[in-house]
């Protein structure tokens, strides 16, 4: 009996122990990332870990040396686009997904399947398209071409909110239909109060998208500096050329850019497996 | 069915129409302001006059030189009087395959309209004769809000699915089929149809070609069935540890891993890749361990490069899978458990014959889309490494390379649109063959429309 109580012991002091070290293992890029950015030495490389001084003046720099590196800017664009593709692909997104969870007519099948099917062509591909198409309307390297590529996929990522909408019980629909609601009175009154936490995941989701994204600004944007969003600008910072003087200013820029997106997710990431596993998680 | 019935619909109405419905194939509306139905008539009749004014002075423009895609380069001319060159505007290839993939599109959705208004009229007309309400522009608009609910709806993601998804596709997989390259770069030089070339190129042809396309895609593969399933194995232990009986403050440890995640890529795989570099910041640790001497070439030496992505990738992915695999444990009926138990199983036997076949039954669908994810995972391998060391075996790539960061620098860097294409849609049928084979067999899936 003792014996078995000291290997649960054992057991846990390990098994603790190596979570707790790998948590750690997770944490050190996130914990390089804040020291850097109150680092006082200027360069990307040092010949030390520790930073030989702390200062406040890299995110000073950030908001006030406006002259090679927009900052401010570039934050006020991000917001825009990010605001205005939230709106727009979340309102998109769930009226797709309500009339493929609950209506049923002829070609849904055929559109559910050619949705898949189109899913899978590499964004990048269409996102050349796309830039050839607003430079053809001389809209190229402009906020709402960006808007447009980022709520463009919208009827495409349905998934997890029809998969949340499948799980919202069939009866409260049909008790409305004996008391002769439409279908429209259904989606906005019944549909949409009863799915707020998946109507939160899809706008957060839209959100932090194009915050982060790299790839489709930098095609659109190609070198428009003032139409740059957060991700494109302080990656200029990290070029050849500007890596030493600027690193830490980025690392101050990044920690700004990554606080709210971290606070979205981390308010996300409960309705994260839902979306993952669908309908089959049900026991 | 569809098509079937469409051509039935048609036959009626050419036969048994009356003249004014026969009229409408003609003139569109007529038949249904015949019958009464006068504002949707009306609208008919406005769709042809736009289309007709659209086809005449836009599509028909494009649509003539689709077959050759220009053949007038823009030209300069040297102006004695004003002492200047002046331009003249000639053909661009660009916007006259752009444009003509726009043309087509109209012209189906015009002739779905011409057919709609030829039907409208025939039921119209039926009704009529069979004494039925045929119904006012104000029940077509009621029934937008229940009948016909789905069309209210998706009327504007569908919009935005043709313009943003479908359309540029269609132009990109015709421009595989072009000679679209730095050398073609309109309105200076006009490129053209080539046929089979770029596919020919990438398989028999341009050795060097050859050579990346199927040395990337072997790695490429190789990539994603490592990263998929390292993160799979490893994010499932991890989820298991914390989930233990014996491990405290779960929601914190969860937390920590998420917060690593929730960076924004961009930002982490730049700091990682700068800390590999021979000056970053592990070469400096391992040296002040005393470990290595000189610095390691992380990102330098293509077999170190690759190892490094999967491990980094691991940084990236493990999170990710701990929290389904996390959700997914809570979600085991706990009535499994005690049965197990009362059958005397202890805590192995019950994880191998209940956790593990649970939680790979109900994470098979996920991860083919991982599987394709990693396929086309574009940040790690870009970001991290830009797909370095850049190597002379292959055509503008390097060892770490996928072929979706190929495909990117082929357009971003080299202009080289065609190409890029080309290997678009071997990836398309790559990831779509495989995924869609696998989605029919699994009956999740299959069953979607009966569960709820």
């Amino acid at each position: 009996m003792k014996n078995l109580r000291t290997r649960k012991r054992i057991a846990t002091v390990a098994l603790n122990g190596l979570i707790a070290f790998l948590a750690i293992l997770w944490l050190v890029p996130v914990f390089w990332l804040i020291v850097s950015s109150f680092r006082a030495e200027q360069g990307a490389y040092t010949s030390y870990l520790w930073p030989k001084g702390f200062t406040f003046d890299n995110y000073i720099r950030l908001f006030t040396d406006r002259k090679l590196f927009d900052f401010p800017r570039w934050f006020g664009n991000t917001m825009l686009v990010a605001g205005c593709s939230c709106v727009i692909t979340t309102i998109l997104t769930l009226m797709v997904a309500y009339v493929y969870s609950r209506l049923r007519f002829p070609s849904r099948k055929f559109l559910m399947n050619a949705s898949l099917v189109l899913g899978m062509f590499p964004g990048f591909m269409s996102i050349i398209a796309i830039y050839h198409f607003m430079k053809a309307v001389n809209l190229d390297q402009t906020l709402l071409a960006l808007i447009l590529v980022y709520s463009g996929g919208a009827a495409l990522n349905y998934y997890i909110a029809k998969g949340y909408f499948d799980t919202i019980p069939k009866s409260l629909d049909e008790a409305a239909i004996l008391d002769g609601a439409s279908n429209n009175t259904i989606f906005w009154k019944i549909i949409l109060p009863n799915a707020k936490p998946v109507i939160a995941t899809t706008a957060i989701n839209a959100f932090i998208n194009p915050i982060v994204d790299y790839i489709f600004v930098s095609v659109i944007m190609k070198d428009n500096y003032n139409n740059f969003t957060v991700a494109k600008g302080l990656y200029t910072m990290v070029d050849k050329t500007n890596i030493y003087e600027y690193y830490t200013v980025f690392c101050a820029g990044a920690v700004i850019v990554a606080i709210p997106v971290v606070l979205l997710f981390i308010r996300m990431q409960k309705y994260y497996v839902a979306g993952v596993v669908g309908g089959s998680v049900k026991g | 069915m569809g098509g079937n019935s469409k051509h039935n619909v048609l036959i009626c109405a050419a036969a048994k129409g009356s003249f004014w419905t026969r009229l409408s194939f003609v003139i569109m509306g007529t038949g249904c302001i015949r019958y009464k139905q006068y504002v949707r008539g009306l609208l008919y009749l406005l769709i042809q006059i736009v289309f007709f004014f659209f086809f005449k002075n836009f599509a028909l423009h494009n649509l003539s030189k689709f077959h050759t895609l220009g053949t007038q380069t823009q030209i300069k001319v040297w102006n004695e009087e004003l002492q200047i060159f002046q331009r003249f505007p000639g053909d661009n290839s660009m916007l006259i395959l752009l444009y003509s993939v726009l043309s087509l599109a109209a012209v189906v959705v015009f002739l779905y309209i011409w057919y709609a208004n030829i039907r409208d009229s025939w039921y119209a007309q039926e009704s009529e004769r069979q004494g039925r309400k045929i119904n006012s522009f104000r029940d077509d608009l009621r029934s937008l809000t229940h009948e016909r609910f789905h069309i209210t709806l998706l009327s504007m993601p569908m919009l935005t699915l043709v313009l943003f998804t479908l359309l540029p596709i269609i132009f990109m997989i015709l421009i595989a089929f072009t000679n679209f390259d730095a050398d073609h770069q309109p309105p200076g030089n006009l490129f053209t149809w080539v046929g089979m070339t770029n596919v020919t190129d990438i398989f028999l042809g341009n050795e060097i070609k050859t050579n990346t396309f199927f040395g990337l895609l072997g790695w490429t593969i190789v990539w994603a069935i490592l990263a998929t399933f390292t993160n799979y194995i490893l994010g499932m232990l991890l989820a298991v540890a914390i989930n233990s009986k014996l491990v405290k403050l779960k929601q914190i440890w969860r937390t920590c891993f998420i917060i690593a995640i929730a960076i924004p890529q961009f930002v982490s795989l730049l700091l990682i890749s700068r800390a590999l570099e021979p000056a970053g910041a592990i070469n400096v640790l391992l040296q002040k361990l005393g470990l290595i001497s000189s610095p390691l070439p992380f990102l330098l030496d293509p077999t170190l490069a690759r190892i490094v992505v999967v491990v980094v990738n691991l940084w990236i992915g493990i999170p990710y899978t701990m929290m389904t695999f996390s959700g997914v444990l809570m979600n085991i009926p706990a009535e499994l458990y005690e049965s197990a138990e009362m059958d005397g199983a202890g805590p192995i036997r019950r994880f191998i014959s209940i956790t593990l076949p649970y939680m790979i039954f109900v994470t098979a669908p996920a991860t083919i889309t991982t599987f394709v994810t990693n396929f086309n995972n574009f940040n790690v391998i870009y970001l991290l490494t830009a797909g370095g060391p850049f190597s002379l075996d292959y055509y503008q790539a390097g060892k770490t390379d996928l072929l979706v960061t190929w495909l990117y620098k082929l357009t971003v860097n080299r202009n080289d649109y065609s190409l890029a294409s080309t290997i678009g849609i071997f990836i398309f049928l790559l990831v779509g063959g495989c995924s869609l084979l696998v989605y029919n067999r699994t009956g999740a899936v299959k069953k979607e429309d009966q569960f709820q």
